[in-house]
């Protein structure tokens, strides 16, 4: 997938220079992206490990579970095939929880072991049940405490408060979970208007 | 809203520190461990960062943006909407590595701390991969039918396009 867009954008930007003049600016713009890249990395560098730092205390500190325990309730009501206190919701809720901290490492592993969890009592077989599909769609519009790599590309950037943003991310990034929730809600209420 | 975002950050990590001392955690050899895994996370994203940041100074020099932008102006900017972050909204759903390296581009380009800088931020900052996220996860567990998955997930991006360029304007 990756492949295929990132030849569009090479060839794009090939033709696209000969109907502007710009060849010249394309062929320095090789270079010197290489050179931005590893650039734009290093100065990433600090920001992203001073929150994976902090939110490591704030993991082994237990402020991790104490959210866990405290979301799997409200979750269970989104995802009602998997009781609060299920091996599945467990998972969901840790994995959710390290979303929110940003702890990218931790999340993946235990989304995994999530939807495994969720598999092995799904009676759709290899079609997702509703609550499967409420979980995936959470975490594609996951809501994030400090939306760490923003905040490192804008320091990099040269922003005099790479931070200003929060308060317009958990409003925007919580309204598009809310839609999200709404239309998977939407998806299976009608569905079952449909079959009965 | 410029006082509440500054002491923000100042507060949640004193928050977290001062949790983490009354819990007795061992907060130095914590934050090192999670430091380390910030590096190891960068250097592992680093080769297709780097492929991306090139791919796209390539197309930013190349004049595609300009064009792509002029073309989407006129439908656009009467609903208020900045048509230069049409293609922010397009790759984030798809690349990570490929919308922070767009982003990057745009932050210099029109300045972080600009509305376009800063409505591009909170786009980047307020969903996930959508792709990416599907894949590993229903790859992982077997799952063939995905329902309404991808329509209600990129539903939910689609209202983040337009909740960052809201809550930018307004806040």
């Amino acid at each position: 997938m990756l492949g295929y867009i990132w030849l569009g954008m090479i060839v794009s930007s090939f033709l696209c220079s000969f109907f502007t003049g710009r060849t010249d600016q394309v062929a320095a713009a090789v270079t010197q992206g290489a050179d931005k890249g590893v650039r734009l990395l290093i100065s990433m560098a600090g920001v992203m490990c001073l929150w994976t730092g902090i939110m490591k205390i704030a993991d082994k500190s237990g402020i991790t579970g104490n959210i866990s325990r405290f979301l799997r309730p409200v979750l269970s009501r989104l995802m009602p095939d998997y009781p609060a206190d299920s091996e599945a919701m467990k998972a969901i809720s840790a994995n959710i929880t390290a979303n929110f901290l940003g702890l990218g490492n931790a999340a993946t592993p235990l989304g995994i072991k999530a939807m495994k969890e969720m598999q092995r009592n799904n009676r759709l077989g290899d079609k997702a049940n509703p609550s499967m599909i409420m979980f995936v769609v959470i975490n594609t519009a996951s809501l994030q405490l400090i939306p760490t790599t923003c905040a490192a590309l804008r320091a990099a950037a040269g922003s005099t408060d790479p931070y200003s943003i929060l308060p317009q991310v958990w409003i925007a990034s919580s309204c598009a979970l809310a839609a999200g929730i709404t239309a998977v809600k939407a998806a299976s209420l009608f569905r079952r208007r449909k079959n009965g | 809203m410029d006082n509440i975002s500054s002491l923000l950050v100042p507060m949640i990590i004193t928050g977290i520190v001062i949790y983490g001392a009354i819990r007795k955690t061992d907060l130095f050899g914590s934050f090192r461990e999670g430091a380390a895994e910030g590096i190891n996370t960068l250097i592992s994203v680093a080769p297709s960062m780097i492929g991306l940041v090139i791919a796209v100074e390539m197309l930013s020099s190349s004049g595609f943006f300009e064009i792509l932008t002029c073309a989407l102006e006129p439908v656009l900017s009467p609903m208020g909407f900045p048509a230069e972050i049409i293609p922010l909204g397009l790759i984030r759903p798809v690349s990570g590595s490929g919308s922070f390296a767009l982003l990057s581009n745009m932050l210099s380009q029109f300045g972080a701390d600009s509305e376009i800088g800063e409505i591009a931020s909170v786009m980047a900052g307020s969903t996930e991969t959508t792709f990416y996220a599907v894949a590993i996860y229903y790859g992982s567990s077997g799952i063939k039918k995905t329902g309404c998955t991808i329509p209600a997930a990129l539903f939910a991006d689609f209202c983040s396009v337009i909740f960052a360029v809201m809550t930018v304007k307004l806040l």
